[in-house]
């Protein structure tokens, strides 16, 4: 057999068990995955989805898909929601309070609402 | 080299069980470096892989045809690119290509998510490497891309001559990706369910994967439509094959599943739909490997019967009852989050889109297993045609199209009546405008087709309406100008309006498919000799000369022309040196001009290519000709119309099969090489008195918006998965959120 190939073998071998290997040379911790893990993650996706939601209804009302009475009740009803969702994280994070500057960035108060040049963040403060 | 290759494969294998239990393990006793390191398993993979992967190409670059792969599908005289591109065109190279892509794209959505949904992820990525190790033990006992043979042949039969196309070569690595793209939502959506975790994180982090492997079927399909149509010589790019079905449902279902995920995301609703989707899709994508494996089926693109089918059996078997299971096991988690508010809203469009996807999935899906389950019931194979899919196709066709112009109309939520109705005036007078001028014009025998020009319509305008308000509004409110204003709202909603052009891409595919299945003018099989016509629709097609080349020459090149110099016009045909392999030594084709009303539109140059034989039986002249023959379309394309023609000559019936048994006669077996002579002489023959040969002409309209279409899919496609970055750019606190709301209600 050709010395290559197996050193070319062997280098591959070193190679796999270093990758894999690695974790398990850490000092031993024994972290299991929490409810509140699990809650954040499902929080920070609908707190996404929920942006994305009101951002896209503001598009649609402008666009005339949506009367000013509908456009209204959808709206209170999505930030209400967007708000639960953000008190839920907050929950989790054991209610640390935020100075004002570190609320989301309000970029978007000064630039056109059609679309998502408004932060949805903002969205949800106004 | 092969040695490497398999100890590559076994140290795969390896690999795969050992990151299935590390993460198993991980998960279920809560070590995390466990988990860590079977996710690093899925990474090791990889590595492994790409230099197996590395170690095929070289072998097929160094023509190595110890290699059984080698020698099967490649020769030292396949031009380059093909030969980069041959590995896939074997069984054993095309499990390697799948495996290998599978691992890298599990690799990236790990590395992706690699802080994220830990409960999740240690199931999918045994979910996985379950199927990586699936496909490697496939390699490892039944098909290896590593086996050898000694001595080592001294030359490879070439690369089938029906693939050296430039679409199927990339075709195969597409339809693949999109394959293993779908593995990756379904080892996530597993995951998900064995988690109990059924919340919108796995899908807003598989999302993407989801969009990929749909773009990437989508675009592995449509490069297979255009090898179809350019290179098979029947005229069309369709044929409801198996194996182009096998591909096409899972991308239906992967559509349905992108649409009713949003749903999911913003109303927690669908998510047993989802799940079950998701599922599907995966399965759905194995089932057409195994398809395009078995043989099972009678295919065109089947690599043909082989003992792969049993394995295969039994992974599907695994998904579908393991699916079942899961989701009926979960479905008290699965229970909807909210109702449906309005039966007029974007929600009740898009429920509505996933019930005709998914009846179109079906009827494919049964008409393709129809073989089988004939069999099955009744002891005979019987098989339906093209008729029996367009009668059910068509009418969920045209339902998809007018709802794919329908739901950008609606809003969220509900949309309101009055809006809704002053939106719908646009599309709905496009609508009539296009039926009525369609009837005015003439063309009212074919009511799907009209009935498909006018729901197209509907929809390009719904889109185009929506682009134009959107465009006004953002200009209202910045005061850009008009084309940056849409530059703007588009970058600024690429996931909405990369959907609107996905739309606009597929209905202009589906008119450039019914403008050519129902208007085309084909005549077939007709027997033209030099300066002879015929009539194809309004067109007068005639033959205005014989064209020929010849391949392969470079030792006889003297000779070649000193024969060719016999014939008046012998000096006219071209020599290619392509090589020495003799696998192709000559082109014959015709020379068409097209007209119409007298005048002259377009010249055609359909051609075919003769190839080697490989079999002694046929003479040293007869073999060089007798292999397959390849058909080269004479195209002429434009926005309203093809011209296609395909040139068919049999050689045996023609008088210049006396030139090839005289070679035969003459020849000595030891030197192919002076058989060419023979061959230049056939040539000349051929381009003096030229016999009547028989074309396939075929006036297609607007099938040129098909291909349009498809790449306005692709850029819709691109757009709509662009990363636009969070919406979130910051955390806002519940008292910054009261404030918000407090704020909202004082306005």
């Amino acid at each position: 057999m050709d010395l290559v190939v197996v050193l070319l073998t062997l280098a591959l071998l070193g190679a796999v068990i270093a990758i894999v290997g690695a974790p398990l040379n850490l000092p031993y911790r024994r972290r299991e995955v929490d409810a509140d893990e699990v809650r954040r993650g499902e929080l920070e996706a609908a707190r996404e989805s929920k942006y994305r939601e009101i951002r896209d209804t503001e598009l649609d009302y402008r666009l005339g898909k949506l009367s000013e009475a509908d456009h209204e009740s959808i709206s209170a009803t999505l930030r209400a929601e967007a708000a639960e969702i953000l008190r839920g994280l907050d929950d989790l994070d054991g209610a640390v309070e935020h100075q004002p500057d570190e609320a989301p960035a309000a970029a978007g108060e000064a630039e056109p609402q059609a679309d998502e040049t408004q932060s949805s963040e903002g969205a949800a403060r106004r | 080299m092969a040695v490497l290759g398999r100890a590559c494969l076994l140290l795969a294998l390896l690999v795969c069980v050992y990151g299935i239990g590390a993460s198993l393990y991980g998960v279920r006793r809560g070590r995390s470096e466990w988990c860590e390191s079977g996710r690093r398993a899925v990474y090791a993979l990889a590595l492994i892989l790409t230099v197996a992967f590395v170690v095929l190409e070289i072998a097929f670059m160094r023509n190595e045809f110890s290699f059984n792969a080698v020698a099967d599908t490649s020769s030292t005289n396949t031009p380059t690119f093909y030969k980069f591109a041959a590995v896939w065109s074997s069984q054993e190279g095309s499990l390697l290509l799948w495996a290998w892509l599978s691992a890298m794209w599990s690799s990236l959505i790990l590395f992706l998510t690699r802080n994220r949904m830990r409960d999740i992820t240690p199931y999918a990525q045994s979910v996985l490497l379950g199927f990586a190790g699936f496909f490697v033990g496939l390699m490892i006992f039944y098909a290896s891309p590593f086996d050898t043979t000694s001595p080592a042949p001294t030359a490879g039969a070439g690369l089938d001559p029906l693939l050296r196309f430039w679409t199927m070569m990339i075709h195969p690595p597409m339809l693949y990706s999109g394959y293993t793209l779908c593995i990756v939502p379904f080892a996530f959506g597993v995951g998900a369910l064995i988690a109990r975790r059924v919340d919108a994180e796995w899908i807003r982090a598989t999302r993407r994967f989801a969009l990929a492997s749909w773009l990437f079927l989508g675009l592995g399909i449509l490069l297979g439509a255009r090898w179809s149509y350019s290179e098979l010589g029947w005229g069309g790019y369709w044929g409801w094959d198996a194996v182009e079905n096998a591909a096409l449902l899972p991308w239906l279902t992967g559509t349905a599943f992108i649409h009713s995920i949003m749903i999911q995301e913003k109303r927690g609703m669908l998510k047993v739909w989802n799940a079950s989707l998701v599922l599907a899709t995966g399965t759905l994508a194995i089932m057409g490997t195994f398809l395009v494996r078995s043989g099972i089926l009678d295919s065109i693109h089947a690599f043909g019967a082989s003992t792969l089918g049993v394995p295969f059996v039994v992974l599907i078997a695994v998904c579908i009852f393991g699916s079942i299971y899961l989701v009926v096991s979960r479905r008290d988690m699965l229970r909807t989050e909210h109702r449906l508010d309005s039966l007029f809203s974007r929600e009740a469009a898009f429920l509505l889109n996933n019930l005709v996807l998914v009846g179109l999935a079906f009827v494919i899906m049964w008409g393709t297993y129809f073989p089988l389950i004939s069999e099955a019931f009744t002891g005979s194979e019987s098989s339906v045609g093209p008729p029996w899919f367009d009668r059910y196709t068509v009418p969920l066709a045209l339902i998809l199209v007018l709802l794919s112009g329908v739901g950008p109309l609606l809003s969220w939520r509900r949309a309101t009546g009055s809006g809704a109705r002053r939106n719908l005036i646009v599309p709905a007078t496009a609508f009539v405008l296009v039926l009525v001028g369609a009837i005015a014009a003439g063309v009212p025998e074919n009511v799907k087709a009209l009935l498909m020009f006018a729901c197209a319509a509907f929809a390009i305008a719904a889109v185009g309406q929506e682009f134009v308000r959107g465009t006004r509004v953002r200009r209202a409110l910045s005061g850009e100008a008009t084309p940056l204003a849409m530059f703007s709202l588009v970058r600024r909603n690429r996931r909405r309006y990369g959907g609107y052009l996905v739309h606009v891409g597929i209905a202009v595919m589906f008119v450039g498919v019914a403008a050519s299945s129902s208007f085309a003018h084909q005549n077939t099989d007709v027997p033209l000799g030099r300066g002879q016509s015929t009539k194809v629709g309004a067109y007068k097609v005639t033959y205005v000369r014989p064209t020929a080349v010849l391949h392969d020459a470079p030792s006889v090149d003297g000779e070649l022309r000193t024969a060719l110099a016999q014939y008046p016009q012998g000096n006219q045909i071209p020599i290619h040196h392509d090589g020495g392999d003799l696998d192709h030594v000559l082109d014959l084709g015709a020379v068409l001009d097209v007209t119409k009303n007298g005048h002259h539109v377009a010249t055609l140059r359909p051609m075919m290519s003769f190839y080697n034989g490989d079999d002694p039986s046929q003479g040293t002249v007869g073999d060089l000709l007798a292999g397959q023959s390849v058909s080269d379309v004479g195209l002429n394309s434009s926005p309203l119309r093809d011209l296609w023609s395909a040139f068919d000559l049999n050689l045996a019936q023609t008088p210049l099969q006396s030139i090839i048994n005289r070679g035969n006669a003459i020849v000595p077996a030891n030197r192919p090489d002076l058989a060419l002579v023979t061959i230049a002489a056939l040539a000349g023959s051929y381009l003096e008195h030229p016999p009547a040969a028989e074309f396939n002409l075929l006036i297609s309209p607007l099938v040129m918006w098909l291909w349009v279409g498809g790449l306005i899919v692709l850029g819709g496609g691109l757009l709509a998965g662009s990363p636009s970055g969070s919406l979130v750019r910051g955390r806002a606190s519940a008292r910054v959120a009261a404030r918000a709301t407090r704020g909202m209600a004082r306005a």
